[in-house]
């Protein structure tokens, strides 16, 4: 039974009762503690069941590395699931939730599966869902994710407000142990910018509790003097609750803090929940220290069995004792620091089994001295007991199980020796030394992660590099912030107040890692390596028997270390277990590797402030607001909203395309072509620079007149298209589509930065600068004479030519092009008053009958006239040719971009899919993207098809279907009838006769008039 | 944060208006460029990320290693700006009113290196980004440049077409800014 014992409990404020709930049963605690200890405070040993076989589990550790006591906390929108309960600082009210259990925590249904074990062996998706195929989506799947899976995603949009800081530094120190307090310390007087991360609520690490002394007196006297010196200092940042999640190239870093209680409780609609700090860091020193590992023997997932570090934190730090009779096991020194502790707390510490042949250094020689039976060479053969530790069995470690003796005990604390915590170190390519003597990987300071320098940007410091005892631990702090501070050329060099630990002899550790040595198959099956996932010493065992010799694809295979908690506890075990059943040692296995991030980050904290209106940049035209009042339905296209339509009271936007297409052909109609892409090309060499860019001659074209390119990219793709306008001598300016833009103005200055740099061109994105304005439909020409006193007629502004005038007292440019066949002016005014024109148009125009139209009866005025569409006709696969451009391709030029692209075989092959028209014999409209139909199979046993629908739509013009498509040797098949398959689950074809791409007006004659 | 309840030195964002920007693009080797920069500008040709105090009120910001920006009034631009291409002429050079492709924000209180630290990956310490220092760089998900404008305060430009986004970022990552001061551009 686990409790709270009377005195003690260093973080505990004992005046402060919290009032928490747990699965609806209302706890107390006290301020200062942790979910877990004030649960296991009020004997609530039971915290969860594990993912695969539903097992009762318990806390197993007190920190970030638990894999067990997840909770789900808060509730409806405010609830976050796989919350560690040892990271979670208790607040009032807080509601915390099992997961992993149905219906109930002490009862689940779940558990039948631990049960069935032996149908479970790693690798068992890959075993059993081979086939039949469909069988995995629709019945394993569902069963399986129902059973398995963790905590459960809220229901609503989260409420609280997350936030990113951006923070450039010259030292971040990971770590608010001792090694970290010392290195901010000595770095703290430099006056370098300086930045203390720790990951939990409070500082000090473990020093304080295995009795560190430092300046002879106990560590947190002296752990309080450094954090009130370091407040202090200004050049000196502390940060609490806040894990370093991952560090990148350039020494850039992801720190998640958790404000206001760490991990939310209650919930407070707008409050800030955690904030995201993406440091810039020159150097980083990670003083993360060292987790214990498990030991692998029967029954270590019981609950009861924990750390034996855990054990010792929480009597210390939480006046928590997890069991009145504590049996320790153990391979090293260190455990024993636990069996004293509890003796010292006046709890029953029946025996400590010690691995290794002989233990006689200082901590167990005064373990002995106190009474406490310390007995060599043991293990645990089995512990009995399944809610709970009731036993353990003892045998030899160098033998096969024979049970020597049965101690009762009620929890067991167990020690297989300390690992660095390297992920850090690790993540930007660090290399570690497998250490023999201390049967540990620890970074190699060789081989560090490398900047742009080639300096290395991270040292470890403290027991996050080697050294486990306090003295070994300051001195290796100071050195590594010496070392920082050299390399970042600090210049003051006051000295820190020293801090003088006595040495703490350990004697070496024995690697194990099955116990006993000789265990036999069945009792290597209860032998727990990753709690979480479930992954046994026989799993790693089975794996390397079929076949699997690399670490990285034993973890996949067997999931071990690819749960939440990443492996923290489990990965150096199961590679010990993996390098000794492939007769190898650890070194040669080598580990997994360590990725960000290090623990958990919430989706909250990624998204940080983009959420809602602040998810996306929208990007507004000048005319934005009044499309949005006279009832835009808005189409995205990039991150512009254009309007689709505009729809009238009760009108359909089938309704509204169909009357804006019609009042266009036939009186007047305004489209905001504003998100066009406007680019100027100016210079000497600007003219050779355009007959590069796009396959037409454009250098020749005269000054005020206008010409339709075509632009390529080196593999002869059709990239972009648009309108050219040749302003003087020396300037052209280049219309690109809306999508284009940015990609364009980018594409020209890559040719001119690294082909062309000697070519004097210069070029400048001016698509933001000028609103503009698509006059369309016979009447275009009466409305803008009415604005302007300049003569446009067709003989002082013909087809294709520019002209510079003022429109509605606005200065502006007036190119008469047209991409609907009717007669058309474009007009481009600086942007602020774009919105002045459109209003003047639409006043102006009220008896000409104007009607503003969108993007959709833009495509269908092009479409009826054969215009193609980038990205609908093309789609990166495409050359002009394909669309029967070839008279947008120059024979004169010796070069373009795109030209030799097109030379080649694929491209010059007869049978290419070709433009066509496609019109259906019964009207209807095609299915958008649907293939046409061929003769017989291709190569996978597919249906051969021979085309396809680039785009379709309802002509109002025409009063039917019209389609282009590309289809195989289409020009050379007029007349033929392809089958379409209809788009409603039927197997129903549609007929549809091949016809010229040009449906409306071929001639031209109602844009030249 | 309601606005009755604002305290006294609280960041604050205005949206300006009025604002003129000639765009310049030149080889920077060319020898009429800083005389003819002097004469229509009032100001020496800025150093890399630098921006410059010119006569009138204008300023002179470089953009990149062949681009700099002039700002002056919304008026004043096309003049300028004509001026400005006279004076090169005969020399290969890019110059454009632009007056109407960017938005113009002013952030007013000395915790405008706070709020834009939560959105701008730049270095924002005022050993880095101190007075006469222009930034372009990325604000939330869209580009913008920002200078301290005097101290205490700040301007930022970004494209027309985000203004709008621009303020609700600037206005959220403001409130915050004003809920809790971090202390991290003190010293």
């Amino acid at each position: 039974m686990s409790m709270r014992i009377p005195k003690g409990g260093r973080l505990l404020d004992r005046g402060r009762r919290l009032g928490f709930s747990f699965d609806g049963r209302r706890f107390q605690g006290l301020a200062g503690d942790t979910l877990a200890s004030a649960l296991l405070a009020n004997g609530q040993l039971l915290m969860g069941r594990s993912f695969k076989y539903h097992r009762p589990r318990s806390v197993l550790a007190s920190g970030a590395e638990e894999p067990n006591a997840l909770f789900g906390i808060g509730e409806g929108a405010f609830h976050t699931p796989n919350l560690p309960a040892t990271m979670l600082p208790l607040d009032d009210g807080l509601r915390a939730e099992s997961q992993n259990r149905w219906p109930g925590l002490k009862l689940d249904v779940g558990a039948l599966n631990s049960a069935l074990s032996p149908l479970f062996p790693a690798g068992f998706y890959y075993k059993t869902f081979m086939k039949p195929r469909f069988a995995w989506e629709a019945l394993f799947e569902p069963v399986i994710r129902r059973a398995a899976g963790l905590g459960k995603p809220p229901r609503a949009p989260d409420p609280e407000r997350y936030e990113h800081l951006y923070l450039h530094v010259d030292l971040l120190i990971v770590g608010g142990g001792i090694a970290g307090l010392r290195a901010a310390q000595i770095a703290a007087a430099s006056g370098l910018r300086v930045v203390l991360a720790e990951q939990s609520h409070f500082w000090g690490g473990r020093a304080p509790v295995d009795g560190a002394q430092i300046n002879g007196a106990p560590a947190d006297e002296w752990i309080n003097q450094t954090l009130q010196a370091l407040e202090k200092a200004p050049n000196v940042t502390l940060l609490q609750d806040c894990t370093v999640s991952g560090v990148y190239d350039h020494g850039y870093v992801l720190m998640e803090q958790r404000l206001g209680g760490a991990g939310g409780q209650g919930g407070t609609p707008g409050r800030l929940r955690e904030r995201l700090w993406k440091l810039r860091a020159r150097r980083i020193i990670t003083a993360t220290g060292a987790l214990e590992r498990p030991l692998a023997f029967a029954g270590n997932d019981v609950p009861g069995v924990m750390l034996a570090s855990a054990v010792r934190d929480y009597l210390e730090n939480w006046a928590v004792a997890v069991g009145r009779k504590v049996l320790i096991v153990t391979n090293n020194d260190s455990a024993y620091r636990t069996a004293l502790a509890l003796e010292q707390a006046g709890l029953e510490v029946p025996a400590v089994l010690d691995a290794r042949a002989r233990a006689d250094g200082p901590l167990p020689q005064q373990a002995r001295k106190r009474g406490i039976t310390v007995l060599t060479g043991r293990a645990i053969a089995a512990v009995k007991g399944r809610g709970r530790v009731k036993a353990v069995q003892l045998c030899r470690q160098d033998g096969s199980g024979d049970v020597l003796e049965t101690i009762p005990c009620d929890a067991v604390a167990m020690s297989g020796g300390f690992s660095p915590v390297v992920h850090l170190w690790s993540h930007c390519g660090g290399k570690l030394l497998w250490d023999e003597a201390q049967a540990h990987f620890r970074p190699d300071p060789e081989r560090p992660p490398r900047g742009a320098d080639g300096a290395g940007f991270v040292i470890p410091a403290g027991s996050a590099s080697g050294p486990m005892s306090t003295p070994e631990v300051l001195a290796d702090a100071e050195r590594a912030a010496a070392r920082a501070l050299a390399e970042l050329g600090a210049k003051k060099t006051a000295r820190a107040a020293p801090a003088k630990a006595e040495p703490e002899p350990e004697e070496p550790p024995l690697a194990v890692w099955v116990m006993p040595e000789q265990a036999p198959s069945k009792a290597r099956a209860k032998m727990w390596l990753d709690f979480q996932n479930d992954v046994k010493v026989s799993d790693i065992e089975l794996a390397a028997r079929e076949g699997y010799e690399s670490v990285e694809h034993t973890k996949r295979y067997t999931t071990v270390g690819m749960a939440t908690d990443q492996g923290k506890l489990s990965n150096i075990n199961a590679l010990g277990v993996l390098s000794q059943a492939l007769g190898s040692e650890p070194p040669k296995v080598g580990t997994t590797t360590f990725r960000p991030p290090y623990t958990p980050l919430s989706i909250g904290a990624i998204a940080g402030e983009a959420r809602g209106d602040l998810f996306q940049p929208l990007r507004k035209t000048a005319m934005h607001e009044w499309h949005e009042a006279h009832g835009a339905h808005w189409e995205p296209v990039g991150q512009w909203r254009r309007p689709y339509c505009y729809c009238r009271p009760g009108e359909s936007h089938a309704d509204a395309v169909i009357r804006e297409v019609q009042n266009t052909r036939n009186a007047l109609g305004l489209l905001d072509a504003s998100t066009l892409g406007k680019i100027i090309v100016r210079g000497p060499d600007a003219g050779r620079f355009m007959d590069m860019l796009y396959t037409n001659m454009m250098s020749t074209l005269p000054i005020g007149r206008c010409r339709y390119g075509l632009m390529c990219n080196e593999n002869g793709f059709l990239m972009d298209d648009g309108v050219v306008v040749r302003l003087d001598e020396e300037t052209w300016l280049c219309h690109t589509t809306t999508g284009g833009a940015e990609h364009v103005h980018g594409w020209m200055e890559d040719w001119l930065q690294c082909e062309w740099w000697t070519w004097k061109v210069f070029t400048a994105n001016v698509t933001e600068q000028f609103a503009q304005i698509a006059v369309v439909g016979p009447n275009a020409r009466k409305l803008l004479q009415r604005l302007s006193d300049t003569d446009l007629s067709a003989e002082a502004l013909p087809f294709m030519h520019f002209t510079e005038a003022e429109v509605a007292s606005i200065p502006a440019r007036i190119y008469r092009i047209s991409f609907s066949g009717e007669l058309s002016y474009e007009i481009a005014v600086p942007a602020g008053r774009g919105l002045k024109l459109w209003e003047a148009l639409m006043e102006a125009g009220r008896d000409l009958g104007i009607m503003p139209y969108g993007t959709e009866a833009l495509h269908v005025l092009r479409a009826e006239k054969g215009f193609i569409m980038i990205g609908d006709e093309t789609d990166g696969t495409v050359i002009p040719q394909d669309l029967g451009l070839d008279w947008a391709i120059s024979k004169k030029k010796a070069d373009f971009l795109g030209k030799r692209g097109q030379m080649r075989p694929e491209m010059q092959r007869p049978d290419r899919w070709r433009l066509v028209g496609l019109e259906t014999l019964d009207g209807s409209v095609l299915p958008d993207c649907a293939y046409a139909l061929g003769e017989g199979r291709n190569g996978f046993g597919q249906k051969r098809s021979i085309g396809r629908v680039t785009s379709s739509y309802y002509s109002p013009t025409l009063g039917r279907g019209i389609a282009l498509g590309l289809v195989e040797r289409g020009p050379e098949r007029m007349g033929e009838v392809l089958m379409f398959p209809a788009n409603n689950g039927t197997s129903s074809v549609i007929p549809a006769r091949i016809c010229d791409p040009v449906f409306y007006d071929p001639a031209g004659e109602k844009q030249n008039v | 944060m309601s606005d009755g309840q604002k305290e006294e030195g609280a960041l604050q964002i205005r949206r300006l208006h009025g604002q003129g920007m000639v765009l310049l693009r030149a080889d920077p080797k060319e020898e009429k460029l800083a005389p003819a920069l002097k004469a229509v500008c009032g100001a020496a040709m800025p150093a890399k990320r630098r921006i410059a105090a010119g006569s009138k009120g204008r300023q002179l910001a470089w953009m990149s290693p062949d681009e700099w920006l002039l700002l002056c009034t919304s008026e004043e631009a096309p003049d300028l700006a004509a001026k400005l291409s006279r004076r090169l002429r005969g020399c290969h050079h890019l110059v454009l009113d632009v007056s109407d492709m960017r938005a113009l924000f002013a952030l007013e209180g000395r915790l405008w290196r706070e709020a834009l630290a939560r959105l701008s990956p730049a270095d924002l310490s005022p050993a880095v980004l101190g007075p006469g220092e222009m930034r372009r760089t990325r604000v939330g998900q869209a580009a913008a440049a920002f200078w301290e404008s005097a101290p205490g305060e700040a301007r930022l430009v970004c494209f027309r077409s985000v203004a709008d986004y621009m303020e609700a970022l600037l206005e959220n990552a403001a409130s915050s800014a004003n809920a809790e001061e971090l202390g991290l551009f003190a010293g």
